[in-house]
């Protein structure tokens, strides 16, 4: 679903990315963990060209992400990104923010646009939320308002960047346990978090990330268990 | 006859200049509107020859007084061209071209101040650059754009005055007409502030209504 062959990326004489090869079959769920400035925020961001990769490939089901044009834009149609800053639409109701995609970008009627809008925002138990504005929203129910806006979108993947970085704890469970029941029911995903707990249980694969290249990689169960890198172990011994 | 009762006796002649200066007014606030909102918009475009070619535009007719670029294009074109054209049409033009340099300026900090995730926000949905400005930036910025607009529009207001100078009969030259008559100018004068003060304030009520209705949803 996801393919990213050879990515660099260079922000002046640092390289942030030093040559990345990463595979995200259809329907895995794939978390990137990696001490901050190890790249994997970058990495993301690369995927749907909102970073300029400096050299390499992504392809996105099959076809290579064009660099701009209606082609860039259209194959960002099909990746939600969820920010860690939620990044909601200030000026518009929760129920405005999921719509505005789909009414604009794919061209659906209001009512159309309106049901589905409806729908996701009940399956992000917001249902009730419609018509607050996010100013009026906790930090977790902005993040669910967030996702319901990716996935009006009806996107082949998700892609989620820190998602529950900038919330109180008291309210990461509850973003979280909306990414669960979305893995759950089968979406591809590709997740920076710091949530172990969420990796642990969720994760199809770990992605382990440091300077700017995959240290190491594979299954929850050995990952944390049995971590070949010395690099990993350190980073865990941190984390854990 | 006392200065208060030669002002009130003036009114009429100068409501009538007033009428011209609110029509210069629109009209340069109009075209400096929507000329600078343009320019504005093509400033943040990303696209670095254009907004290099703008930025050369804004900086020429910030870089030199309005009353000598009047004097320019109404005197000094006719001459070295050795055309005739209409001098208030010609003064009108200029001054919407002058303020529409600082109009752009006003849309482009307006739009450089919303938070850069929500144009990401917006692309990565797929919307163009075009479609994220009309839907989420722009719709955003307008608050923010309100108080230093309505500052351009109280400064054009005021500026309208040096088109008497040269063109047109509007409320400062009205006042100056009166005073020369008259050879009462403390009236005739003060008349004329008076009308200029009511007019920006009733302006500035206007705006302070207009920023309270759009902050719906802060």
């Amino acid at each position: 679903m996801i393919k990213i062959n050879g990515l660099h990326k260079r922000f002046g004489k640092l390289e942030v990315l030093q040559g990345i090869d990463l595979h995200v079959k259809p329907g895995e769920v794939v978390v990137v963990i990696g001490p901050s400035g190890s790249g994997k925020s970058t990495l993301l961001r690369c995927i749907n060209r909102l970073e300029e990769p400096t050299e390499g490939e992504i392809v996105i089901a099959g076809e290579p992400v064009p660099a701009g044009g209606k082609g860039l834009d259209e194959v960002r149609a099909e990746l939600g990104m969820v920010f860690q800053r939620f990044n909601l639409f200030p000026h518009k109701t929760a129920l405005e923010n999921v719509t505005l995609g789909p009414a604009k970008v794919r061209k659906m009627t209001p009512p159309q646009a309106d049901a589905l809008g409806r729908a996701l925002l009940e399956k992000v138990g917001l249902a009730d939320k419609a018509d607050a504005y996010p100013a009026h929203l906790s930090g977790g129910q902005q993040q669910r308002v967030a996702i319901a806006r990716a996935l009006a979108m009806q996107p082949k993947a998700m892609l989620f960047d820190e998602p529950t970085s900038a919330l109180d704890p008291e309210l990461v469970g509850e973003v979280l346990e909306v990414m669960k029941q979305l893995a759950r029911e089968g979406m591809t995903m590709m997740v920076v978090t710091h949530e172990m707990g969420f990796a642990r249980e969720v994760a199809h694969r770990i992605i382990f990330m440091d300077q700017g290249k995959v240290m190491e990689e594979g299954p929850p169960e050995q990952f944390f268990a049995a971590p070949k890198e010395e690099r990993t172990r350190t980073f865990l011994r941190k984390v854990l | 006859m006392s200065n208060l009762s030669l002002m009130w006796q003036s009114f009429p002649l100068l409501l009538k200049g007033f009428l011209i200066t609110l029509e210069i007014a629109v009209m340069v606030a109009t075209m400096g509107i929507f000329l600078g909102t343009l320019v504005g918009l093509g400033r943040t475009s990303g696209k670095g020859w254009l907004s290099g070619t703008l930025r050369v535009y804004v900086e020429v007719m910030r870089g030199t007084p309005l009353y000598t670029q009047l004097l320019l294009v109404c005197f000094g074109l006719p001459v070295a061209l050795d055309i005739q054209f209409d001098t208030f049409t010609a003064a009108v033009l200029t001054m919407g071209v002058n303020s529409s340099a600082y109009v752009s300026e006003i849309i482009r900090a307006g739009i450089q101040s919303i938070d850069k995730g929500q144009m990401e926000a917006a692309r990565s949905m797929g919307m163009s650059h075009s479609q994220a400005m009309l839907y989420v930036i722009l719709p955003q910025a307008i608050k923010r754009v309100i108080p230093p607009l309505l500052n351009e529009i109280i400064a054009l207001i005021k500026e309208s005055s040096l088109i008497g100078a040269l063109a047109l009969v509007e409320l400062t030259r009205t006042a100056q007409l009166i005073a020369s008559r008259t050879y009462r100018p403390f009236p005739a004068y003060l008349g004329a502030a008076l009308i200029y003060l009511v007019t920006v304030l009733v302006l500035s009520q206007f705006t302070a209504w207009l920023e309270r209705r759009l902050r719906a949803s802060d």
